[in-house]
């Protein structure tokens, strides 16, 4: 088995991205946070060959619901802008997240392990649950809407 | 469809943009560490650090000091063996090394003459054990043969097993088996290479 710090180091900035598309950037680092130190308590009881990626993005999406649902209990003020942020990355991030929140959660979801964290659509099915052809669409329509908006953010941005 | 799959790579570059950035990265990985530690599910914690005898690889669990390692063994062969034989909850912590790395400065700049730290034996055992025990009673500045080793573990026969003992020794420099030679005077093999005993045996001559 291979030392956890070796699956933090390869796996890290994915699920990083992943936490990001689902959550925004505020939310993310604690669902990062709270994916790895719960992948760490249970890592030595994985089974030998078990696809990690798909395994630490399962983990990802039970700390987003936690999220979510505690989002829901104590509502934040969402609707406010963020200020712009200095860095230009940074800046592409908040358009892009300014975006993707207008998505429905199940979009955003299917895009980001799909496209982000690159697991085919049988693993994303498992994960969001209904046919395969369903999350494909999902991620297609999300894909699209996104287009659309995130080409209108942009012009207004540049 | 062409054009989707146009906006489609536009848009992951996007995404890429937003890409962590390793400051990021490095946050989030401290506060994991920290975290596990906490939690107690950080089994071994690592660092590694710069000496006169190259890059050190040191690793510890709750017990104590558990390994060091030379950088020519390779640190991710050496963190792969200590997943194997201890734990795969590894993570680099050096908040948690920070004690033995201190000390080891120390001992390199001629200040630090013993090492007062706890220490984990879990990697050896049997006649190797015994022989760790005995090379810990070697004083600063002091040197031994394998043969006298071997006496003073009671099996004066025993020198090739001590040979391959102090080759195998979990923690180099801590427990030093760099002050055992050979009976004919030479400074015989070592984990670190020949070049690295020598750095250490000039290092405790000079003070």
């Amino acid at each position: 088995m291979k030392p956890f710090e070796q699956i933090v180091q390869e796996h890290g900035p994915a699920v990083l991205r992943v936490c990001r598309a689902v959550l925004g950037p505020q939310d993310a680092e604690d669902a990062w946070s709270e994916t790895f130190l719960a992948a760490l308590r249970a890592y030595p009881a994985l089974p030998e060959g078990a696809n990690i990626q798909a395994w630490l993005v399962t983990i990802a999406k039970r700390k987003a619901i936690d999220q979510h649902r505690s989002a829901a209990r104590n509502p934040l003020p969402v609707e406010q802008l963020p200020e712009p942020p200095p860095a230009g990355g940074a800046a592409e991030l908040d358009g892009l997240w300014h975006a993707l929140k207008t998505l429905p959660v199940r979009q955003r979801e299917a895009l980001a392990y799909h496209h982000l964290a690159g697991l085919p659509y049988a693993e994303v099915a498992l994960l969001l649950g209904g046919s395969e052809a369903a999350c494909r669409r999902s991620a297609a329509d999300g894909m699209k809407k996104l287009r659309t908006l995130y080409r209108e953010d942009r012009n207004a941005i540049l | 469809m062409p054009s989707f799959d146009l906006s489609e790579a536009g848009l992951l570059a996007g995404m890429a943009a937003g890409e962590p950035d390793a400051a990021v990265l490095a946050r989030l990985h401290s506060r994991l560490a920290a975290d596990a530690g906490s939690a107690g599910v950080l089994d071994l914690a690592y660092t590694v650090m710069d000496s006169p005898v190259g890059r050190l690889i040191l690793a510890a669990t709750d017990a104590g000091l558990v390994r060091v390692a030379f950088e020519c063994e390779g640190v991710d062969e050496v963190l792969q063996v200590l997943s194997d034989r201890i734990s795969p909850r590894i993570l680099e912590a050096p908040e948690r090394l920070a004690v033995p790395v201190a000390q080891l400065q120390e001992y390199f700049d001629g200040a630090r003459h013993s090492f007062d730290l706890d220490l984990d034996l879990r990697l050896t055992s049997g006649y190797r054990r015994t022989v760790v025990q005995v090379l810990q009673g070697i004083g600063y500045g002091h040197t031994v043969t394998y043969a006298g080793i071997a006496a003073l573990t009671g099996n004066p026969g025993a020198v090739r097993a001590v040979g391959t003992a102090c080759g195998r020794n979990p923690l180099p420099l801590v427990i030093p088996c760099h002050r055992v030679l050979r009976s004919d005077g030479t400074t015989g093999g070592y984990r670190g290479g020949p070049a690295a005993k020598k750095i250490l045996l000039d290092l405790e001559a000079a003070a």
